[in-house]
């Protein structure tokens, strides 16, 4: 019998300040609020690290440990325990979740301190981190589903925080619904589990697949597989469900950080991780993974380079990263796919909150276009997001670097890789360092350009082709006008939102030394730590012997990549400005194309959206429940009606029409008794 | 010997009169008056029955009758006094409810 190191304490902490916060908060002060979201996360995040302790402790005999907390449901043959565990996945998740999420709660007290409906951004938050403990706590697929569902649920909260905003409304509902196919399939793909092994959980189920031959034709659990991937698509935002993605920026922006960046959406990497037998017995459903998030990064890439939204751009850079994540897992190379889930929550919401603090330093600006030169302004939050920016490119020896450059050389080598899996992921990772860079010369160089509200400024001249797109959010175009005004009031942030950044800054450098390749001096550490949890072929294993020349000479093309990223988004938004509107014309349809988001949101309002719309609209409103239910009981009340006033009209109280009722009823019987009689 | 048929053809306009004065006449002792001539029609044909079957139980019916007939006319009478002192008026088609 393991002890007990009472693990449902750090998804109830959450619930509890929740709890506190959405029942009471509405009279408690400020500080009250803030006090109890973040002792509730804070207390979540130690007793995280209380349990990465004692799990370092435990023998590799007793992990994953598990807590049975009780019977959940019983139906027949099924059980579904009430129970939580821990091993070496989990506790990342854990850490990354509490710890991100903790850092972010600090965030938010500076960055929500003006915003109304405090108490419920914090309630909310709290709610979120419930959930997704519980999600990667869970022992079982039905607990985890739980999880699933109610991190959808704060995420729809949340994106609709702004909910008088008509965009935000609609982002949220957006979200849900978009995310609801998913789940759809990933249901589908329990009830599968469920027949055929007759059980959820994690263990059990495994148990049973484990001594299955691989399925070099599709079967079951290739079946299984791909539906459990649909489901990731819909939770991690990948082709073709991706499209919520952007839209849930209208959320405040720690909940960008949070859950649209650095957690939520990277529960769909998780669950494919954690679900790693069925699919290492299913290469069909391997390679489907691979392919979709591999068409993703470079897809959702392209369309980064030209938004000009900072956080949009960010939102595309999600999708593209998360991509990457699914790229690795799709070649089996799971512990790489969570390391660049762990160092992408790091930066990214590094890159989220950097961009808060910019937006809030511009009262509200999101839009690049009226950035510039804001360096100098607010010299804490650009060094911040240099570090981020250099991180998510790719430079050595920051974060990113080592996760991205894993997945790369997996991609290369692993027995289900290939060298196009290699090639779109190094073009990818040179748009991304492009865009991102892009991003960073037009927020922080240049001069600044929020001052001026015309167009026809000498310097906006480079953008100009993207003014006459038009292609603006109506949201954001309000707060321009809001702040074009308040140019003088470009302030740095507060403390209490730059301390969370600091901390996430260093992270972002020093998070992903614990995966130093072997090819430079290094062990691999985080590989060889997750490794318990994902089972490995033995081929795979002889695969895995690398030649390091190789891997150094791919991670120098990186780096190469990486600063020609770099170099092009110099020459373009600060050496030479007119180049971007130049290429635009060269570009023509293409650009047009990639700048409307390549007409997906369009093509799927003209398939799916419009004709469901039309033809509930049409056929079941006003046909089925206007026409037929509402129809035939509306018709039988004014039948009752009618007959009631016809049978009314009888008893005027008039005698005398009386007396001809009675007469008519008398003849009327004298006439059946004569008929009968003659008979 | 008179046949049964004439009395009863007799008896059946009788009341055939009685049951258009009661529908038709607005006075309310016409009405009344009616009535009697219907329970009268009846007690026709009651005796003739009698006479033509030779059985006296016809005979004693229109002694009940006529019984009822009076008692009758004693409450109707009583019944119309009260209608006419509270309405002023023997025209039913104005007392068409219970109430005032």
């Amino acid at each position: 019998m393991n002890s007990n190191w009472n693990l449902w304490l750090i998804p109830a902490l959450p619930l509890a300040g929740c709890a506190l916060n959405g029942l009471f908060g509405r009279r408690f002060p400020r500080q009250l609020v803030t006090m109890v979201a973040l002792a509730a996360s804070g207390a979540a995040f130690v007793w995280a690290l209380v349990v990465a302790a004692r799990l370092a402790a435990t023998p590799a005999a007793e992990i994953p440990h598990l807590e049975v907390y009780g019977t959940w449901l019983r139906a027949g043959s099924l059980s579904v325990p009430f129970a939580f565990m821990v091993d070496q996945l989990t506790l990342i998740m854990l850490l990354v979740v509490t710890g991100v999420g903790f850092l972010i709660h600090i965030y938010s007290a500076g960055y929500m301190a003006h915003e109304g409906g405090y108490y419920r951004f914090f309630s909310y938050l709290n709610l979120f981190m419930f959930f997704m403990l519980t999600l990667v706590l869970a022992n079982n697929y039905l607990l985890m589903f739980v999880g699933w569902e109610g991190v959808g649920l704060a995420s729809y909260l949340l994106i609709g925080f702004y909910f008088v905003k008509d965009s935000a409304a609609s982002a949220g509902k957006k979200a849900f619904l978009v995310n609801r196919i998913g789940d759809f399939a990933f249901l589908i793909a329990l009830f599968l589990l469920i027949k055929n092994f007759g059980s959820l959980t994690f263990s059990e189920v495994f148990a049973q697949v484990n001594p299955l031959p691989v399925e070099h034709n599709a079967g079951l659990l290739t079946a299984i597989g791909c539906l459990l991937m649909v489901g990731a698509c819909g939770k991690s935002a990948q082709i073709p469900l991706y499209v919520w993605l952007p839209d849930a920026m209208e959320g405040p922006t720690p909940v960008s950080a949070l859950i649209h960046a650095a957690t939520m959406v990277t529960a769909g990497v998780y669950m494919v991780t954690r679900s790693n037998p069925v699919f290492f017995r299913a290469p069909d459903a391997l390679l489907m993974v691979a392919v979709i998030g591999t068409l993703t990064a470079i897809f959702a890439a392209t369309i980064g380079i030209v938004q000009n939204d900072i956080k949009r751009v960010l939102a595309y850079s999600t999708v593209s990263q998360l991509g990457y994540m699914f790229m690795a897992c799709g070649v089996a190379a799971f512990s790489a796919g969570i390391f660049h889930l762990m160092t992408h929550a790091f930066f990214k919401a590094l890159l989220f909150l950097g961009a808060g603090s910019v937006i809030h330093a511009l009262g509200g600006e999101q839009d690049m276009r009226r950035m510039g030169g804001l360096r100098k302004r607010i010299p804490y939050t650009f060094w911040v997001m240099t570090i981020a920016t250099f991180a998510i490119a790719g430079f050595f020896p920051l974060a990113g670097f080592f996760s991205k450059d894993e997945i790369l050389w997996k991609a290369l080598t692993s027995e289900h890789g290939s060298r196009w899996f290699w090639a779109v992921g190094i073009i990818t990772a040179f748009i991304t360092s492009f865009y991102m860079f892009r991003l960073w010369f037009m927020t922080f160089f240049g001069e600044y350009r929020g001052g001026q509200a015309k167009a026809s400024h000498a310097r906006d001249h480079g953008h100009a082709a993207h003014d006459t797109h038009g292609h603006t959010q109506p949201a954001t175009e309000a707060q321009a006008q809001h702040t074009t005004s308040g140019h003088s009031h470009i302030h740095e942030s507060p403390w209490v939102m730059l301390a969370p950044l600091v901390v996430l800054a260093v992270l972002s450098i020093v998070g992903g030394w614990i995966g130093w390749p072997e090819a430079i001096g290094g062990n691999q550490r985080f590989d060889h730590f997750l490794s318990p949890v994902i089972s490995v072929h033995a081929e795979e294993a002889a695969a895995a012997e690398i030649e390091h020349s190789k891997e150094l000479i791919f991670a120098g093309i990186s780096l190469l990549v990486a600063f020609a990223g770099l170099f092009f988004a110099w020459l373009f938004y600060h050496r030479k400005r007119d180049l971007p509107g130049r290429a635009a014309v060269w570009f023509g349809g293409l650009y047009e194309a990639v700048l409307n988001k390549y007409y997906v949101d369009e093509l799927y309002n003209a398939i799916f959206v419009n004709p469901l719309v039309k033809g509930s609209r049409t056929l079941l409103w006003r046909g089925i429940d206007a026409g037929a239910i509402d129809g035939t009981i509306n018709a039988s009340a004014v039948g009752a009606q009618e007959l009631s006033a016809g049978v009314g009209r009888m008893q005027s109280g008039n005698i005398r029409s009386y007396a001809g009722w009675i007469v008519l009823g008398a003849v009327a019987v004298v006439i059946y008794m004569i008929v009968e009689g003659a008979r | 010997m008179v046949p049964l048929s004439y009395y009863l053809v007799l008896s059946a306009i009788l009341f055939a009169c009685g049951v258009a004065g009661f529908l038709l006449k607005h006075n309310i002792i016409t009405i009344f008056m009616s009535i009697e001539l219907m329970l009268n029609a009846v007690n026709l044909s009651f005796v003739a029955f009698a006479a033509h079957w030779q059985a006296l139980s016809g005979q004693v019916f229109v002694f009940f009758v006529m019984v009822v007939a009076a008692a009758e006319a004693a409450v109707g009478l009583g019944i119309i006094i009260a209608v006419f002192r509270t309405r002023e008026t023997l025209n039913v088609d104005r007392v068409n409810l219970l109430k005032l």
